[in-house]
Order: C-alpha cells, then structure tokens, then sequence
C-alpha cells in the first residue's frame, strides 16, 4: 500500500506539472492584461515600463519558469486586481466556499442515501415515487430558479431567512439547500440502483437464510456492497463543491471561489486564475488518492500493487 | 438413525405467484414429511418448484408477487405459517436453514468468514465474545476448512468454490439447526469436490442426526445421500418413496421416464432416452393430470381429474391413475 501510495503522489506531480503548463499558456491566451491595468491616458511608455516590471516582457518559457519556482516555494504570485498575493485572496474565499460546500455535501449524502436506500428496500411504493420525483426535480430544475423561488418564498413573502450574504446559520440555509437539492438528486438515484443491484444478490437471500433481522440485511450486508458507486460519485461532488459553484454563489451573493475565479477571468487577473486552477487541481487530484485508498478498506477484494 | 416422529410436516402447501401473465402455481398442494435424522431428495426438472417449496418452507418466497396461499409447514409440531416476520427470524437460521446453490456467490464478499458465521451464532445464542470464537473454530473444524485461526480472518476471494461451499455449511450448522435444506447445494461444483462435500455432508448429518432435504436434479446423488425421494412434476409431489424402493419400483410414468434417461454405463446406444414434449406452463396447467400431455400411458380420465394419491407399497405413495 505504502509502494502504491508513493506511486500515485509521484504520478501526481507529473499531472500538476501538465495541469501548470496547459493553465499557464491559456491564460496568456486571453489577452495583454497590461492595456487592462494601464491608466486610459498611460503613454507606450508607461504601458512598457509596466510591463517590464510585471516581467511580461520575457519570452513565455522564461515567465513560466519564473511562476513555476514561484509555485513550488508557495508565492502565487500578486493579483492584479486586488493588487494582493493570489494565496491571501484564495485563502480569504475558501472558508466560506469550504463551509458552503460541506453544509451542502451533508444534505446530499444524508437525505440522498436515506431517499435511494429507502427507495431501495420499498421499490414501487410510494416513497419510492416520492423519491424519483424529489430526484428528478433536483437535477432538472435550474439551480438559479430554485434559489430564487427559494428567495421570494422564504425571505420576500415568510421573511424567514435573509437573502443574500453570510455571517449566520440562516444564511446557510438556502444556498446550502439549493446546491444540495441538486447533488442529491444524483445520490439518491444511485443509491437506489446499487442497492438494488446488491438486493438482488444471493448473499442478500443468504443473509436471510441465516435469520438475521431486517436492519442488518440491509444496513450491514446490502449497504456496505453498495457504498463503492456511492462513494465514488461522493467524491466527485465534493470536488465539484470545494472548486465552488458560481450560479449559487451569485445568487446568493456568497463570497466563495467560484465567482472568484469568474470574477478572474473577466478582469484578466492571469495570476489569479492560474493560482485557483492550480489549487483546484491539486484537491481533484487529493480528493482522488484518498478516494481510491477508501475503496481498499471497504471493498477486501481491490487491492493495490 | 431415523426415528419415527416427523420433524417436519409440509401438509398441502400452495405458493402462488401472481404475475401479468396470470397466477403461476409453482407450488400446488404439495405434502411430505420428514423424520428426525432423515435424508429427504426432492427431484425434478428446472421450474417444477422444488427450490420455491423450500423458500415457502423458511418462508422467503420472493416478494411482492409470490404468496404462500395454504397449507401447513409444521416444524417440531409448530406451524411456520401463522408466525409473524419477527417470529420468524428466530426460527430461520436456527431450528430450519439453508445451504444455497452457488458458492460463489452466496457469502458476503466484504465481511470476513468469520464474522459471517460469527453473526449467526450472535443472532440466535447468548453466548460471550471467546465462546462464539472458539464455535467459529469448532465448525471450521467440523466442515474440515484447515487450519480455521487463519482462516476465519479471510474473505471469501481467498478461497475455492469447494471450501467457500463448506463454509456456507459451517454457517447452516453453526446453531444445531433440526432441518437443513441443501438446495442444489453441489450443482456448482466440480464433481471430485461434488463427492467431498456429499460424504463430508453425510457424515454429519449421521453424526448430528440432523433431517435434510437435499434439493437436486442428479439421481446420482439421491442415490448416495438420500433416504427418501420425493418427485415434483409442475408443481405437485407426483411420487414418494425409500430410495431403494423407488429405483427398484418407480410407480409414475414419470418417475421411470426420469430414470430411463439416465444413460447407462453398460448399454450402448445410439441416441439417448428423454421425455417427449416439454414440462407445462404453470400459470396454465392442463385440467386433469399435468404429466398427461407427455405421458404414454396416458387414458382417458387422466385428461379430466388429477389422480389421488395412493399407497403403492408400504412407504410408496404416487399419484397416478394407473395405480388405481
């Protein structure tokens, strides 16, 4: 295990080598951020001036050399927009995308794998309709409508919850709800179906053979076989929330990463941008490891090499 | 030792499956009893409702669509059929169980061996943590999987079909169970393991006096592990005999016609013997006999009524219209 570890972070640092090439030539595609920058009445002067001292004047290898020996030492360079190290704004939005996205992780793994379970062991009754329906709505109502019916219902009309913004628990609410509506609309649908899968199985009719109650039917010997798929879509929408999500976050208007690298984008904030792909990459890459090392310990029969 | 008292007493059992295509009587009024310490056979071609007749005895029918819609299954003198789903998983696994067809399939493949044996004791018997280990070993022992420490912290991946198959009757035995149903329970294995398994099963049930029901369509093996047999045709017991008696005296034209089809060792022949026609649907059974459309001795009466069951010999019973 140990071999199989040193193995894949050795595979990971080619990847986020490949990751920093790629992200670092398309953001140099995007436009001379130094006509952005300049003042409208800086002279050719000026706008040279400026981009020696941004060394944007060296030939590409030579600035990727330096962003990259910037990288590995931590310095992600200095925002051109908020004129502060690219690492201090990334680590002033992440608290908040971080609490966002596991509010809503939580939401989608409960109420996800409770629906598809229950749908699971009840097939065809009501719940389980109950269930397709809540699933389906989930993934096919826009995530922008579901906040801001949300929105008008809870804040405009009951004016129970604030609409926008954060600093207490009643802010989290909606935003947590509507982001998680959606990834549990998928959860539950594939909890339903793996359980399925695995009820249907001879060690499910075994396990009955052997008179033990119900629950640990299902919560023991069914739930455990069906957690692979389960974890594996998991992790990919705890990837996706960590990198932040800009619809919610714009509707919301929550501070987190999302609109932040948006934000980047349009305002051609090329260290920026960089700095968040990078980061992003390396949790994509993290969320993985950890994901494929889970497997072993739930599954006796995957084994690394 | 076979003693006199039945241990269990199937009177009449219906199992019923209710499908878009009409009821499918997989299970129509079957009747036998087995005695303490009895090996019963339970023979007959795919579909003619053998494994449901076992469901329906431990009561997992498959559900929603099968019902067990009459009849009785008295173990030890208690009926299965009027207890509750909680009654019965203290029953299942305890006092009545089951050794399923494959092997591979029918252990968990994320728990230990261990812990799944260890479950059953846990489920049924208050016994401490050191005591239910030390059982663990003794049924590992008793179904001769060696050297059971190390075996009982292994998955079911590490082992062949024939251990994994042992291992399941390790399980099945674990809490002194009064009937054990072997539903095809060597079909899957090789036939060198076939035969391990047979006599290392033989051996306990002798041991143990335990009652079996051996569920298989390989006469090979009524004839090696059964006292008794007993011969479904879509969805009834048409015969039920010793053993000897029913290879030295079938009474059913089908029980013969099975038997003719067995090939011989000592016989050449050109194409081998097999009954005409195929086994009836069962959600549209023939009136009268069902066995009638392929029969040779067929007869008038037999396309109108079922034919009643009758004492052929001491022990013999059949259901045919020839007997009487």
């Amino acid at each position: 295990m140990a071999n199989y570890i040193l193995k894949r972070l050795w595979q990971a640092l080619i990847c986020l080598i490949g990751i920093s090439v790629i992200i670092f030539f398309l953001s140099h595609l995007s436009g001379d951020p130094v006509l952005l920058m300049a003042s409208p009445e800086a002279t050719q002067e000026d706008i040279e001036e400026l981009r020696r001292t941004l060394g944007l004047d060296k030939p590409l290898y030579v600035q990727y050399w330096v962003f990259i020996s910037g990288v590995v030492q931590g310095d992600f360079g200095q925002s051109i927009k908020w004129s502060k190290p690219c690492i201090d704004v990334w680590l002033s939005r992440f608290p908040n995308t971080l609490l966002l996205g596991s509010a809503a992780m939580a939401f989608s793994l409960i109420v996800g794998i409770l629906t598809g379970v229950l749908s699971a062991v009840k097939v065809g009754g009501w719940f389980d309709k109950f269930g397709k329906i809540f699933a389906l709505m989930g993934q096919s109502l826009p995530v922008f409508w579901v906040g801001l019916m949300l929105i008008l219902i809870f804040s405009v009309n009951l004016g129970w919850l604030p609409t926008s913004g954060h600093g207490s628990w009643k802010h989290l609410i909606m935003p947590a709800f509507t982001l998680g509506w959606y990834f549990t609309a998928a959860t539950t649908r594939l909890s339903r179906s793996a359980m399925l899968d695995v009820l249907d199985s001879e060690y499910i009719k075994m396990a009955r053979v052997k008179g033990l109650p119900e629950y640990l039917v299902i919560m023991k010997h069914a739930f455990r076989n069906a957690l692979i798929p389960i974890i594996t879509l998991a992790a990919l929408n705890l990837i996706m929330l960590l990198n932040g999500t800009v619809i919610t976050e714009v509707v919301f208007n929550w501070e987190g990463i999302g609109r932040l690298v948006v934000d980047a984008i349009f305002a051609r904030d090329y260290p920026l941008v960089q700095c968040c792909v990078l980061i992003a990459s390396m949790l994509f890459i993290a969320t993985n490891l950890f994901v494929d090392i889970l497997y072993a310990y739930i599954d006796p029969r995957i084994h690394y090499h | 030792m076979i003693s006199n008292d039945n241990v269990l007493e199937v009177q009449d059992l219906k199992t019923h499956f209710y499908t878009s295509r009409g009821v499918v009587k997989a299970v129509d009024g079957v009747s036998f009893a087995l005695k303490r310490g009895e090996a019963l056979g339970l023979v007959g071609e795919s579909g003619c409702g053998k494994s449901i007749t076992c469901f329906s005895l431990i009561r997992l029918v498959p559900r929603p669509a099968g019902r067990i819609v009459g009849g009785k299954v008295l173990l030890e003198g208690e009926d299965l059929l009027t207890k509750n789903e909680k009654e019965m998983t203290k029953i299942r696994g305890k006092r009545i169980t089951m050794i399923l067809q494959d092997p591979m399939m029918s252990l968990n493949p994320v728990f230990t061996i261990g812990e799944q044996i260890t479950e059953t004791i846990r489920v049924h018997q208050k016994l401490g943590k050191m005591e239910i280990w030390e059982k663990v070993k003794e049924m590992l022992r008793l179904v001769r999987i060696p050297s059971p420490e190390v075996r009982m912290r292994e998955y079911p991946h590490q082992m062949s079909g024939g251990m994994r198959q042992r291992i399941s009757g390790a399980i099945a035995l674990s809490c002194q169970p009064s009937v054990l149903i072997a539903d095809e329970a060597t079909t899957a294995l090789d036939v060198t393991i076939q035969a391990q398994f047979l006599s290392l099963f033989k051996e306990i049930q002798e041991q143990a006096n335990l009652s079996m029901i051996v569920v298989t369509h390989d006469f090979g093996i009524v004839a090696r592990a059964c006292d008794r047999v007993a011969v479904m045709y879509a969805g009834k017991i048409v015969e039920n005999a010793e053993t000897r008696e029913l290879f030295n005296n079938p009474a059913h034209p089908y029980t013969i016609a099975l038997l003719n089809s067995l090939p011989k060792m000592e016989m050449k022949v050109d194409t081998l013997y097999s009954i005409e026609g195929q086994p009836p649907e069962l959600h549209a059974l023939p009136p009268g006999c069902s066995f009638a459309p392929r029969c040779s001795h067929v007869m008038e009466i037999c396309q109108r009524e079922y034919p009643p069951q009758k004492e052929v010999a001491p022990g013999h019973f059949a259901r045919c219209w020839l007997k009487g």
